[in-house]
């Protein structure tokens, strides 16, 4: 069994140096095959690891070699197959291939198209490295991994200053949850002697409670810079200068919910810790309200999916905060596949648009692009809980388990950001696939369905979508909830009631009366009564302030770039050139006698100089070697 | 003893062939020097705790002046870089045609052998002579091959290192002169010498100046981005990339050891020191916009890490900053090496001039990218491991110094990707400079010094294995149990 996990994992590796150094003698379609056949193989693996572990079978560990070992300190590569891993392991290379399938049509007329294959592999590898590593040293290295790879991919088309610097915003902002994850492996280190999750985990009921705690928070920094919560999530939205594949795969379905991972992971620790389990729900629950109110004003159609993403994220943030991990491991799962089901549906727009990304001059595309229209439909009602669609059990089971959980307020705030969610997701659909054409004749002219190797990850992701729900019914449709009793082997879920009958059919109720309302209001608003959004600075009001999303990036500006650049001229210019050289060149004045040994450089005559002190070493050396 | 002769021979019939010629003569001397540092290593027993390989003759005994020298673990990872950094250096300049080309190699040879002559020397006033050796070729080189304002920048450098070796001959005299019996430098003999708690701290801090200097330590720092961006390419890179090391060797070396009875506190200062400079030399870094000044900055950066994780003595720290004064040298010239290759073609060196040099220059912006990779410390670069343990050490010390020196994890981000992004990314600038293809020797220094990267990246322990047994040893030794 082991060898399946090398396989997995080493596999993407090797496609990626295929990739990266054949790549520019294959032809572009043999490089896409390769490159997704590396993840097809890892796929395989996956569900053979998850037959083993499903069958009963115990956890599976790889151990490689002993990577660092200095002092106290000895860290092993090496990696484990549990459930959890195996979990995330499915979903990564399942949605993986299907976005390197995609990609093949996306990229077709791309000049670095080996090079994105190459990266895309370089980010599988990095992710399985993330969700097997064995020891949390092992989950850093897949966690730096993915986010350089996310870096490179962000930034792929670098002759656009822009997205360079969205780039380097991504990478800078996830660096700073970095520095407390690391803090927090440290403290792992100093408590525990080691990071193995094994022994880490065994010993968490001996450890002081507060060290526990410390650790929590200290690891939920870190998820906060990755998953793009608040503070740290500006540098999503700005992530999606990628690729759209790369929005898909990696600011969506995956890499975005390696905090979600890490946190469920550390669910041992979590379920323990009451104080750093608030901060998780509070900045969750902030940070879903927040964003889902900014997607309704953005006019990007990527961006409007990015910032529903960070909303999404938000909801997965809640289920932790209130101890339901399978839970929130069940909204991974259902909304990997609408997420990326999303993008991938906004990369055909953009294909078929000439990469406009505006919806204010869309309209009316579902008669021209009549696959995507259906699968970005489908994927639509998933993420605004249409039931019996994925999004729907996921969701419903986030929101029953606050109510429970915690309370009234938390499952108040959740639902109205349902709310929000379907309207902003509303008009983004109707907006783009309804009404009247709003973009240039040229565009218009040019309107094409995508290729099929685009449009076949479409039609199996909308599937996913309508289906995957099925995973995790509520007890109310069935008694076997498929996710949890998988998973609740190896997170230690907090105990919260089950939901009672009337609260389900309650909340099924209402919440259906609801979308419809909002389904046809939104059509009625933006198609019969034509209201297209307006340019920004036209705005006012509350509209004004969701437009420049709550002026986040301005705030930062003024409080953190510009006094640290101010910082950096004071430091240079008066530190270094006034003070600190003002008493070096003052004291140097004292020493005349270094005047003399200045002339020794100034007369030139190097050679008389370099002779005498080459022969004379040579000389004293070699006497007294004798001698 | 072989590691010193040869360059100095080398130097002398280098000085005396034609450019060409002489640039062969130094490749291969240096690539010899290479080879026999792997042939001492393929003999160096890594279990064993004793010095190696001694040797020791009487040169003036009523001084107690030997010429003695041997290896030890850490002296073994020093000599490694130091041969391995000489052949990447002389490589580098094979596209450098300056005036005197064959002086200017035969000084870079000289180093060479004072160099190793630092890391070997087991005698104080050996060591101490070898330290001034060492010096003489790079006031030369960038005396005579640096840029603007060279005379004025060489004197201050020349100002600030004079100090230095003064406070450190007066350190190794005093301690001399506490030595028991007939007074000698051999270093087994000073570590016995009898001082007061007072004596010691004096002692160390005269160490410590000379050793801060040189790396340089915060707020000894002054001459260093001066100096670094004046000086021709493989000068800046021999003084980041081995000068700076004698710094690091030296606190290990005989700074801790010497200075024993010395009351503990001291190192809190210094520590803080080198956390400052950490902070400091990171936010000025941000805002340079001289590719060779951000170096020089990240450098100050990153050597006051080493200093601050090597001086909470532990393990973890000491290893930690052996390893990472290593992958420092390696990085370090790299970059240097970047900066000046783009400098060839560009003529300049100023960000704000650069743009888009990815484009064409494909093979370039990929050496380029992981060498960055391998100084922001990207896991499997061999940067991550040595900078992991250094932080590691360095929060076990003291949590706030600890969080503190972290952000350089951020920091360093901020300015290495600012320059990739503006040097390599964004749209072509109109002034016409591309990198286009690199020469041989531009592809080959780079190319070792990728493969390096990851090699160390992926297997640390090659290099952590060599220095263990040593700094397991030096730590009983100052804990006062088992000696040599």
């Amino acid at each position: 069994m082991e060898n399946y996990i090398a396989l997995a994992i080493f596999i993407p590796l090797l496609g990626f140096v295929i990739s990266g150094l054949l790549g520019r003698f294959m032809s572009k379609n043999i490089t896409g095959i390769i490159s997704s056949l590396s993840v097809l193989v890892s796929f395989v693996c996956s569900v053979i690891l998850f037959n083993h572990l499903s069958n009963g079978g115990e956890s599976v560990k790889l151990d490689m070699y002993n990577w660092i070992a200095a002092g106290n300190i000895s860290i092993d590569f090496s990696f484990l197959a549990d459930r959890l891993s195996v979990w995330m392991m499915l979903i990564v290379t399942g949605v993986g291939f299907l976005i390197h399938i995609y990609s093949i049509g996306y990229m077709q007329h791309d000049e670095g198209f080996y090079k994105f294959f190459a990266y895309l592999n370089l980010f599988i590898f990095s992710m399985l490295s993330l969700v097997l590593g064995a020891n949390y040293v092992i989950m850093f290295f897949g966690w730096e991994g993915v986010g350089m790879c996310s870096y490179l991919l962000i930034g792929f088309w670098y002759a656009n200053k822009e997205y360079g610097y969205a780039a380097r915003k991504a990478f800078i902002m996830n660096r700073i949850g970095d520095l407390g994850l690391l803090i927090g492996i440290f403290v792992l280190f100093n408590t525990f002697g080691t990071t193995d999750y094994q022994t880490v985990f065994s010993g968490a009921a001996s450890a002081n409670k507060g060290t526990i705690e410390l650790i929590c928070i200290l690891l939920f920094v870190g998820a906060i810079g990755k998953s793009a919560q608040i503070p740290l999530f500006t540098w999503l939205p700005d992530a999606m200068a990628g690729p759209t594949p790369v929005s898909a795969l990696i600011h969506a379905a995956t890499m975005v919910t390696a905090g979600i991972y890490l946190v469920a992971r550390s669910s041992v620790f979590f379920v323990s810790s009451e104080l750093a389990s608030i901060i998780v729900l509070v900045v969750g629950l902030v940070t879903a309200i927040v964003a889902a109110t900014i997607a309704i004003k953005q006019n990007d159609i990527k961006k409007v999916l990015a910032y529903s993403t960070v909303s999404q994220l938000g909801y997965m943030f809640v289920a932790l905060g209130v101890g339901a991990y399978s839970t929130a491991l069940f909204h991974v799962t259902t909304h990997a596949f609408f997420k990326a089901l999303l993008f991938l549906g906004s990369g055909s727009v953009i294909h078929a648009m000439s990469g406009e990304q505006d919806i204010r001059f869309m309209g009316g595309l579902s008669k021209k692009l009549k696959i995507t229209h259906i699968t970005f439909l489908l994927g639509t009602l998933a993420i605004a809980g249409v039931p019996p669609l994925a999004g729907f059990f996921s969701k419903d089971e986030i929101l029953a388990k606050a109510y429970y959980g915690n309370g009234i307020v938390v499952f108040v705030l959740l639902a109205l950001t349902s709310i929000v969610t379907a309207i902003y997701m509303a008009r983004l659909y109707f907006l783009t696939f309804h009404g009247e054409f709003r973009g240039t004749e040229e565009q218009k002219h040019h309107l094409h369905e995508s290729p099929v190797t685009m449009t076949i990850p479409l039609i199996l992701l909308a599937i996913l979508s309508c289906v995957g729900g099925f995973l995790g019914l509520s007890s109310l449709f069935y008694h076997h909830h498929f996710v949890d009793e998988f998973l609740s082997k190896v997170l230690i879920n907090a105990h919260i009631p089950h939901p009672s009958e009337l609260f389900e059919i309650i909340v099924l109720v209402v919440s259906v009366i609801i979308l419809v309302i909002i389904i046809f209001a939104t059509r009625r608003y933006y198609v019969s009564n034509k209201n297209i959004p307006v340019a920004i600075e036209e705005e006012t009001g509350v509209e004004k302030i969701l437009s420049h999303k709550y002026y986040f990036d301005e705030i930062y500006n003024k409080l953190i770039l510009k006094p640290i650049e101010w910082l950096s001229s004071f430091a240079h210019d008066f530190m270094d050139r006034r003070f600190i050289d003002g008493i070096v060149n003052f004291s140097g004045k004292g020493v005349t006698v270094c005047g003399k040994y200045l002339r020794l450089v100034q007369s030139g005559n190097v050679e008389y100089y370099l002779l005498a002190m080459v022969v004379g070493v040579i000389t004293f050396l070699v006497i007294y070697q004798l001698v | 003893m072989v590691l010193i002769i040869i360059p100095f021979i080398a130097a002398l019939l280098a000085l005396v062939f034609k450019d060409k010629l002489a640039k062969i003569i130094a490749l291969t001397a240096s690539v010899a020097q290479l080879i026999v540092n792997f042939v001492l290593l393929s003999g160096f027993d890594v279990k064993n705790k004793a010095i190696q390989y001694a040797s020791s003759y009487e040169w003036f005994s009523a001084l107690g002046l030997n010429y003695s020298t041997g290896i030890d673990g850490i002296a073994m990872v020093m000599l490694l870089l130091t041969n391995i950094a000489c052949v990447l250096i002389i490589l580098s300049a094979w596209d450098n045609n300056y005036s005197g080309m064959t002086k200017f190699l035969s000084l870079v040879l000289i180093m060479q052998g004072a160099l190793n002559g630092v890391f070997l020397s087991t005698n104080g006033l050996m060591f101490y002579i070898f330290w001034e050796l060492a010096l003489i070729p790079i006031y030369f080189i960038v005396g005579i091959w640096g840029g603007e304002n060279r005379i004025k920048i060489t004197f201050k450098f020349f100002i600030y290192t004079f100090l230095g070796s003064l406070l450190m001959l007066l350190a190794l005299i005093f301690v001399y002169l506490h030595t028991p019996g007939n007074h000698s430098f051999e270093w087994s003999e000073m570590l016995k010498a009898e001082m007061n708690g007072w004596e010691s701290t004096l002692v160390l801090w005269a160490f410590f100046i000379a050793f801060a200097i040189k790396m340089p330590v915060f707020p000894f720092h002054t001459w260093q981005a001066d100096t670094y961006s004046v000086a021709p390419a493989q000068g800046t890179m021999l003084l980041s990339g081995i000068m700076l090391k004698m710094g690091i060797f030296g606190m290990i070396r005989w700074m801790w050891p010497m200075a024993k009875n010395a009351c503990g506190c001291n190192y809190n200062i210094f520590i803080i020191l080198a956390v400052i400079g950490i902070i400091y030399a990171a936010i000025i870094a941000i805002r340079q916009n001289d590719i060779k000044r951000v170096i020089a900055w990240s450098s100050v950066s990153h050597v006051g890490l080493i200093a601050a994780g090597i001086m909470t003595w532990n393990k973890e720290g000491l290893q930690g900053g052996i390893l990472q004064s290593f992958n420092h040298g390696i990085n370090v010239i790299g970059l240097f090496f970047v900066a000046e290759i783009i400098e060839r073609r560009l003529k300049t060196r100023d960000l704000t001039k650069m743009g888009g040099l990815a484009k064409y220059g494909r093979g370039f912006a990929f050496l380029f990218m992981m060498i960055m990779l391998g100084s922001v410390a990207v896991p499997f670069t061999n940067g991550f491991t040595g900078e992991f343990l250094l932080l590691n050490a360095t929060f076990n010390y003291q949590i706030i110094l600890g969080i503190v020196s972290g952000l350089t994890i951020i920091f360093c981000a901020v300015y290495m990707l600012r320059v990739y992004q503006l040097a390599m990314y964004g749209p072509e600038k109109d002034n016409g400079g591309r990198i286009g293809k690199l020469s041989w020797s531009e592809y080959l220094t780079l190319g070792i010094i990728v493969i390096l990267v990851i090699t160390i990246g992926v297997f640390p322990n090659l290099i952590l294995n060599i220095s263990d047994t040593s700094v397991n040893d030096l730590i009983s030794l100052m804990k006062g149990g088992a000696t040599l």
